[in-house]
């Protein structure tokens, strides 16, 4: 792995200079008391003095709504118009943390165990990520329980560590390397620093050992319906979440012709896996809080070999009833 | 890489209608481009995702046998508002298909052996895949019974295929509806499934039982089988989880770690008494 520094001027220079030459940059956005990431066109709107976004990065590889296909009907005939990769532009996605670039590895995994995804492989085709480091964490992250930490280089093209007025730019991919060589006079040489004195301190809260050990034996724990009496289902925990990827297929008719869709789900919702006959396999809140937890702890590392969370900790934020995922993977480490 | 779009259906031309009973079609359906009909197979116990345009998609079993070159059939019952759509459209009119989906009966592994189908109401679709298979080879198999029921003698799928299995003299076919939806004319049972099994009382002896129906008829069949001396490993059912995507993505249909649209939607007894109860 190739070690350069770069300024915090020469890289704002750099990024509009990505601007410029027509890729999509997305980076954070302050809005109120919220930051989100955004596509910019001006590194003025870029905003770095956040712990954790509100939403994820996900959006770019998968939106939260997008066009599969398109039809026409006439006469009772139908022609379809496919997918079109052409209008996906080369995008860099700046500034999201090594939790979000982590994330990547567990969506792609979805998306590619069994047949490839055409819409989510062109867009991560055409996406390179430069994540930055975290300096600062709350008491709701914990990626280092989960194998992650705040300079953790997993996923990312290019990862920035913060240090004395730059950063240190660790170039991970050849996709990171060829958008660093294209500009190679914004960087310096390695400034040779001891990258872990710059970063959070994350205190690991479980055992991912124990962790590991417990949940693929505890279907019938009582735990889950102790844990989830107070979910109400709003399913905002699978929407901020990185490596969430449940997706519901619609129909978005307008006449004759119209697309199909494919928009974001959530396991947590209780229409999810309601059968036509009002039988459903998941009835009871307890039940789908289950599946949400064994999916990314127990189900994907069965099938994929890859866990469903990084600790962005991002569900524990947004839960209106305050529900904390590492106090609960916590507990049932414990059990 | 593969660079098709997995979510992109084939189109399909309407071929032929059937109307089996109330609010139940059968469309016979041909590939609109004739390549992408010649480069298709498929096998007993797969399913496909049909899309009627401006609704969406439903996920039927894929009910004619593979044996039946040139189209493909699925059976629905008209409910929500994509078979609803389905159910309009007239014979020329086209629709979308992908598929086909999922695993397969094990066809090669039952040469030899008597089969036993055992199909509850709209639950026979995918059986019918299985029978026509096994009557086409019938060589590769030994005695072949049929028990079906539906709720009423209107309720039968088939009718005329019915006819035809009753006829052979190779098939030994039983069929009952549930007690008050006889006809005056009606020459077959009457009574619900579990209970005329056991009546019928089939040996266990090189015999594989398959069982379709709505769960409450399989909770009841099941300890039947057991008590006729039917083992776990020689009963085989399918599971028909609520689908999206039908490649394992969109993260419905999953039973524990296994996802019906990959794994099954074909179980033997033995699979699914080792998956969670949560289906």
């Amino acid at each position: 792995m190739e070690r350069k520094y770069i300024s915090h001027n020469s890289l704002m220079n750099w990024l509009t200079q990505l601007n410029n030459e027509g890729n999509q940059i997305y980076a954070p956005v302050a809005k109120g008391n919220k930051t989100d990431y955004k596509h910019i066109t001006s590194v003025e709107e870029i905003s770095m003095d956040h712990i954790q976004t509100t939403q994820s990065a996900k959006a770019v590889a998968f939106p939260r709504t997008e066009k599969l296909f398109s039809y026409t009907k006439k006469n009772g005939d139908v022609t379809l118009q496919n997918f079109d990769t052409t209008t996906i532009p080369e995008t860099v996605v700046f500034g999201i943390h090594p939790c979000d670039a982590a994330g990547f590895k567990p969506l792609s995994g979805i998306f590619n165990w069994d047949t490839p995804d055409l819409p989510f492989n062109e867009r991560m085709k055409r996406t390179t990520l430069i994540a930055v480091s975290c300096t600062q964490c709350d008491e709701f992250c914990f990626c280092t329980s989960v194998n992650g930490s705040p300079g953790n280089t997993t996923g990312s093209d290019i990862l920035l560590t913060p240090i004395k007025d730059g950063y240190l730019a660790e170039i991970i991919t050849e996709k990171g390397k060829s958008l660093v060589d294209k500009h190679s006079s914004f960087f310096e040489a390695d400034p040779n620093v001891n990258k872990e004195e710059y970063l959070a301190q994350v205190p690991v809260q479980f055992s991912l050992e124990e962790l590991n050990k417990k949940i693929s034996n505890m279907f019938e724990s009582p735990v889950w319906k102790q844990q989830s009496e107070r979910c109400l289902g709003c399913g905002a925990c699978a929407y901020v979440c990185p490596t969430c990827a449940c997706f519901d297929i619609q129909e978005d008719a307008h006449g004759s012709s119209g697309n199909r869709l494919r928009c974001w789900d959530a396991c947590g919702f209780s229409l999810f896996t309601m059968h036509t006959s009002g039988h459903n396999p998941r009835e009871m809140q307890s039940q789908r809080w289950r599946q949400r937890l064994l999916h990314k702890f127990s189900y994907m590392p069965e099938r994929i070999s890859v866990r469903g969370c990084t600790g962005c900790g991002r569900c524990s934020r947004a839960c209106p009833v305050d529900m904390n995922i590492a106090e609960h993977l916590t507990e049932i480490a414990a059990l | 890489m593969d660079n098709s779009n997995i979510y992109l259906p084939h189109l399909m031309i309407v071929e032929k209608i059937t109307q089996e009973a109330p609010g139940v079609k059968t469309f016979r359906l041909k590939f609109k481009d004739e390549e992408a009909g010649n480069n298709f197979e498929f096998k007993a116990g797969q399913f496909g995702e049909y899309s009627a345009f401006g609704e969406g998609e439903s996920t039927f079993c894929i009910a004619s046998s593979p044996t039946r070159k040139g189209y493909i059939e699925c059976t629905f019952r008209e409910t929500g508002k994509v078979t609803s759509a389905l159910a309009k459209l007239e014979e020329g009119q086209t629709m979308g298909f992908r598929g086909p989906f999922g695993n397969t009966f094990p066809m090669d592994e039952w040469k030899g052996k008597n089969l036993l189908f055992i199909a509850g109401g709209i639950a026979l679709p995918p059986m019918r895949c299985v029978i026509w298979n096994a009557l086409d080879t019938r060589e590769n198999f030994g005695d072949v019974s049929i028990l079906y029921g539906a709720k009423s003698v209107a309720d039968l799928v088939y009718k005329h295929e019915l006819k035809e299995w009753e006829e052979r003299p190779d098939v030994r076919l039983v069929t009952t509806v549930d007690p008050g939806g006889e006809t005056p004319d009606w020459k077959g049972e009457v009574g619900f499934v579990p209970s005329v099994l056991e009546k019928m009382n089939p040996s266990p002896k090189n015999t594989v039982a398959i069982v379709c129906g709505p769960p409450i008829m399989i909770k009841f069949t099941f300890p039947v089988l057991e008590k006729l001396g039917f083992t776990d490993e020689n009963i085989y059912t399918t599971l028909e989880n609520r689908m999206k995507c039908g490649v394992g993505k969109c993260g419905r249909c999953n039973v524990g770690s296994q996802y019906v649209c990959k794994d099954g939607p074909v179980f033997s007894k033995v699979e699914l008494e080792a998956l969670p109860a949560e289906y």
